[in-house]
């Protein structure tokens, strides 16, 4: 079992499926030669000629292109290289990949894989600092992803990969280069969906996704030594949705549920997460959602700190949450 | 140019215009519901440019797109039914008149969004490079297409790439509702092409045979590994831009012109001294589509208890 950081677990899964799948590609803005600005696809254009290649500065083209070579039987990954570039060329997204199949009633049908990454890191502008999760999970068509461990970002791509739908994975750059860890490499390729109950405790259920699941578990890990215990889930598909799982843990911590992302609070996922569990009735008292503060995020660190939900914030509403 | 090629591409022409003319009927009976856009008029390029393209070869259009599809060979009656929210529709109803597709006849889909097919196209090239078919891709779309930035991302993409992608423009002069001419400065919209590296013609897209020769010339040079080409297809619409577009915007006198120009009026007067009756191409014609309009009148509704399904695999 290979040892491996989130970008050396995302870089063997591209391999394997490079390896498993001769229809698959893996292009994008410097991720051939370059291997990445963030190293993650590093050395495989060299053991796959042409499947992996540069291209240019084109949003627009590099996902119609896949959603075109995924119509004719190819298996394109392509690589969006900020999430916040999505915004040029969302359209091949919302408008044309996520209507092939519907519209041709499955005669046609569009299996791309868009990786990204996203997310505030020290000093990082406004046009490289957003979570925009959101705007995928609002499109019927379409599968979203966000992993936090290498485990997960070898699995989720992998399953990305042999999925017949269109997937957007998207991966938090702070997490590439964190602690390597034993990554199973050679599992059967899981069906897409699934959560993780990362801790189990009858105080609340706390459901999150993408980096901040790891400073949810630390908060709550700090809450347990005060004897506070919290169940938390991690949902790294966020379509298709855990919903399930989510429910049946609410069963067990009373129906009080927190909802934490890095994403602005307004429209966020979270909402939706929180409503699907009133609708099902197994929601009790007042949910909290914790999110970025609504604004545009600025790029020195202590202004962005201010708005985003840091450790310390996701602390202390766990533990105000907690105590009513 | 042999008669039996100007009797073939008339009656081929006749076929798209009558087709078009039916849907209009069918519009205002309210049949066909919803906004249809009609290629009345520019019938010449799809007669011509389809007979470049084989089997394997893939066809993205636009919501102007009935005519490139009949030109794919896609079953007049499955079309019909499509535009009428028939469950025989090529689509079962979900694509409608402006976002259709008929992949078992080549043709990958209309498209609704302005320039929105372009990157399709390259992308079923590069997926012939790998399959090994080495597929051509035709991408058409209009002048108004010409300032949308994500054909030129397109156009790059298979350039830089030496995709064998053929990007045809019919210029019919008016993107929607404005001429093309008040919103470029530099007309000659095949320069954009060639500043890209691909070799761009302007031809009289009026005249199957004209463009038949030149887009078959480009395919085979694309075929044979020369990268993508860009064909300006001249011509224009002699309806609005949509069914109900009263075209204020143009002149009695320039609609008029347009009259003498289209290319059934052409085709009929190359033909004037064959001694051929080219009214009675256009009967026979007419008659077909009746047959398959009615056929396709008859057919049920498309199921309403089948319309959550296809959304994911």
């Amino acid at each position: 079992m290979p040892e491996l950081n989130y970008a050396g677990a995302v870089n063997a899964a591209l391999r394997r499926c490079l390896e498993e799948i001769p229809e698959t590609l893996l292009y994008g803005e410097d991720v051939a030669k370059p291997g990445g600005v963030h190293g993650v696809t590093r050395r495989l254009w060299k053991d796959f000629g042409g499947r992996v290649f540069d291209t240019p500065i084109s949003e627009s083209a590099i996902l119609g292109s896949a959603v075109g070579a995924a119509m004719f039987g190819r298996r394109p990954i392509v690589e969006i290289m900020w999430a916040d570039f999505f915004l040029v060329a969302l359209d091949q997204m919302v408008n044309q990949a996520a209507n092939v199949r519907y519209v041709s009633e499955g005669r046609l049908s569009a299996p791309l894989v868009v990786r990204t990454q996203q997310g505030n890191s020290p000093g990082a502008c406004a046009q490289h600092s957003q979570n925009l999760e959101a705007l995928f999970t609002h499109i019927p068509g379409l599968r979203a992803a966000m992993p936090s461990t290498p485990q997960d970002a070898f699995d989720i791509m992998v399953s990305a990969v042999y999925s017949d739908d269109p997937v957007v994975v998207i991966d938090n750059r702070t997490l590439y280069f964190g602690d390597k860890q034993d990554v199973v490499t050679d599992g059967d390729p899981a069906p897409i969906g699934g959560s993780h109950l990362r801790r189990t405790g009858p105080a609340a259920t706390v459901v999150t996704w993408g980096a901040i699941t790891h400073q949810v578990l630390t908060a709550a890990d700090r809450l347990a030594e005060e004897g506070v215990r919290l169940t938390v889930l991690e949902t790294p598909w966020l379509n298709p949705f855990d919903h399930d799982a989510l429910h049946k843990s609410l069963a067990d911590t009373g129906g009080r549920l927190v909802v934490v992302h890095e994403a602005n609070t307004t429209g966020g996922f979270g909402g939706e997460v929180v409503v699907r569990a009133l609708e099902a009735g197994v929601l009790s008292g007042v949910p909290l959602r914790i999110g970025a503060h609504d604004s545009r995020i600025p790029a020195a660190p202590e202004l962005a700190a201010a708005l985003l939900p840091g450790a310390e914030r996701i602390y202390a509403g766990l533990k105000q949450f907690a105590a009513h | 140019m042999t008669t039996e090629q100007l009797v073939a591409d008339l009656r081929a022409m006749w076929w798209i215009r009558a087709f078009e003319e039916k849907i209009q009927a069918l519009h205002k009976a309210g049949d066909v519901r919803g906004s249809v856009h009609l290629c009345i008029g520019q019938e010449a390029g799809p007669v011509g440019a389809c007979d470049a393209l084989g089997d394997a070869d893939a066809l993205f259009a636009t919501y102007r797109g009935h005519g490139w599809a009949i030109g794919r060979g896609a079953p007049p009656h499955a079309l019909f039914a499509e535009l009428l929210g028939r469950a025989t529709g090529v689509n079962g109803g979900r694509g409608g008149s402006a976002y259709f597709s008929a992949p078992a006849y080549g043709f990958y889909g209309e498209n609704s969004i302005v320039g929105g097919g372009a990157s399709h196209a390259v992308g079923a090239a590069l997926a012939g490079r790998q399959d090994g078919t080495g597929r051509l891709a035709m991408a058409v779309f209009g002048d108004g297409a010409m300032n949308q930035g994500a054909v030129y991302e397109a156009m790059n993409f298979a350039a830089v790439f030496a995709l064998p992608v053929l990007f045809l423009c019919e210029n019919n002069r008016y993107s929607e509702l404005t001429p093309i001419r008040d919103m470029v400065r530099n007309e000659r919209l095949t320069e954009r092409a060639t500043a890209l590296g691909m070799p761009a013609t302007r031809i009289d897209g009026n005249d199957p045979a004209v463009v038949r020769e030149t887009v078959a010339d480009l395919a085979e040079a694309a075929r044979e590994g020369g990268g993508p080409a860009f064909v300006e297809l001249t011509t224009q619409r002699l309806v609005g831009h949509y069914i109900g577009d009263v075209q204020q915007y143009r002149t009695k006198q320039e609609l008029d012109a347009d009259v003498l120009v289209e290319p059934i009026a052409v085709a009929i007067a190359k033909l004037a001294g064959s001694g051929l009756d080219t009214g009675a191409i256009e009967r026979e014609v007419r008659d077909e589509v009746e047959v398959a309009a009615r056929q396709a009148l008859a057919d049920p509704v498309a199921d309403v208890s089948k319309v959550k399904e296809h959304l994911y695999a």
